[in-house]
């Protein structure tokens, strides 16, 4: 086997140039090892050769992303490399972004894999571990030893051109990346399995990990439903017929203003779903069965509230990244605020 | 979504749905459980009028839960 070509990609730190003081520095090259890069061309043994170090600090890369990113790509690229190790960057958060960020970028632009290390919540995990392989560290560098050690082991099955296996055998941070593959116990056992552990108090896997979520504090209730201007917003697909903004039927990455002001119901000929993620004959039938315009008109008419706001919100919520959903709920929030809203009725399906 | 429109308005925020497990795993603070996923504010199956009370009753009790003041994630059963 030919000897494969490594390039390491480390701090100003790392490099022996200084800390905060010297964080400002360019990116720069060297041939050949340079701090922690000489343990990772030790331990990756006879397979591979770590050709060239490339220096950048940490300040300069989160300041000027764009222009480090094109730098440090040109730096990387001459070594003509098979694979990129970056960091470790335990829990710096500007080294674990210019880790994360170059990785990503070298092996989009290259086609070649990378890795690097990081604490689990270093910001740098959150935003690349989809684009690079990120091996789970300690939060300092008194844990070099051990992450150098499980970078240059993930680095090697790399450099033989072995299949990976799924992130928690290979010892990398979850991709989020979902492999189909035919398992030899059925879902039914595997299932029932689980739910024994379960009872019996026995640790076990599950096999979809839920994303963990986050609480707000619950806002002050309406005190004069008289005065009170309401808005609706719902996750359940209904938009103009044609779907005028081409919101996606599933995983969607947008949502739709429409204005209701003039409308007291919806109807078929106007209105329609198009989720994907539920039997939509009743709602194609009666949008108001999820989008209740009909009747909250008829309340606003009988005044039991002052006003309903003249715009609904809606989006399709299947499949739909939670960092969407939320950058919606923000943006529609900060709108509903400036425009006096009182309080928000959203339906979901 | 609920959540993030809650904590950005400052305004309370009334979730209609049908798993209430996953309103409380979203962090809905205000939550009605619906008729059914495909139509959470109706009930097509009692005619129009059954379907027009049913929708009725739920955004009544929406607004009253909008009027009540709470410290933690509340289901509003009825």
């Amino acid at each position: 086997m030919m000897t494969k070509r490594v390039v390491c990609y480390i701090n100003q730190f790392f490099a022996g140039l200084g800390g905060e003081e010297q964080a400002h520095v360019p990116p720069s090259s060297k041939a050949g090892t340079m701090g922690p890069a000489m343990q990772i061309d030790n331990l990756l043994g006879e397979d591979a050769e770590v050709v060239g170090t490339v220096i950048c600090g940490d300040s300069y890369y989160g300041e000027n992303m764009e222009k480090a990113r094109v730098e440090c790509l040109e730096l990387v690229s001459a070594f003509g490399p098979d694979l990129l190790i970056a960091g470790p960057a335990f829990n710096a958060g500007r080294y674990g972004v210019a880790c994360g960020d170059i990785c990503k970028e070298v092996s989009e632009r290259l086609e070649i894999p990378s890795i690097t290390g990081m604490f689990p919540e270093n910001p740098g995990v959150e935003l690349y571990r989809s684009g690079t392989y990120i091996v789970p560290v300690a939060d300092s560098a008194r844990g070099m030893k051990n992450a150098l050690e499980a970078i240059a082991t993930l680095a090697g099955k790399m450099i033989r051109g072995e299949k990976l296996g799924a992130a928690e055998d290979e010892g990398y941070i979850s991709r989020a990346i979902r492999k189909n593959f035919f398992h030899e116990v059925s879902g039914a056992r595997r299932a029932v399995d689980m739910l024994l552990k379960k009872l019996d108090g026995v640790s076990f896997n599950t096999e979809y990990e839920m994303p963990v979520f986050k609480r707000v504090t619950p806002a002050p209730p309406v005190m004069d439903m008289s005065k009170a201007t309401i808005a609706l917003v719902s996750s359940g697909g209904i938009v103009p017929r044609g779907n005028p903004d081409h919101i996606r039927v599933s995983s969607a990455e947008s949502y739709g203003v429409y204005d209701i002001s003039k409308l007291d119901d919806l109807t078929p000929e106007v209105f329609e779903s198009i989720h994907g993620g539920y039997d939509r004959v009743w709602a194609n039938e009666d949008p108001d069965t999820v989008l209740p315009l009909d009747i909250m008109r008829e309340m606003e008419k009988e005044g039991v509230f002052a006003k309903l706001y003249d715009h609904v919100f809606t989006t399709t919520g299947t499949g739909t990244a939670v960092s969407h959903a939320e950058r919606f709920g923000r943006e529609i929030g900060e709108r509903l605020k400036k425009d006096g809203v009182d309080a928000v009725i959203l339906t979901s399906t | 979504m609920v959540r993030e429109i809650e904590n950005a308005a400052g305004i309370p925020v009334v979730q209609i749905a049908t798993i209430v497990p996953i309103m409380l795993t979203v962090g809905a603070n205000r939550i009605i459980p619906g008729v059914a996923i495909p139509h959470p504010t109706g009930d097509p199956g009692r005619g129009p009028e059954g379907d027009r009370a049913v929708r009725r009753g739920l955004l009544e009790r929406a607004l009253r839960a909008i009027q009540t003041p709470v410290s933690e994630q509340t289901v509003f059963k009825s």
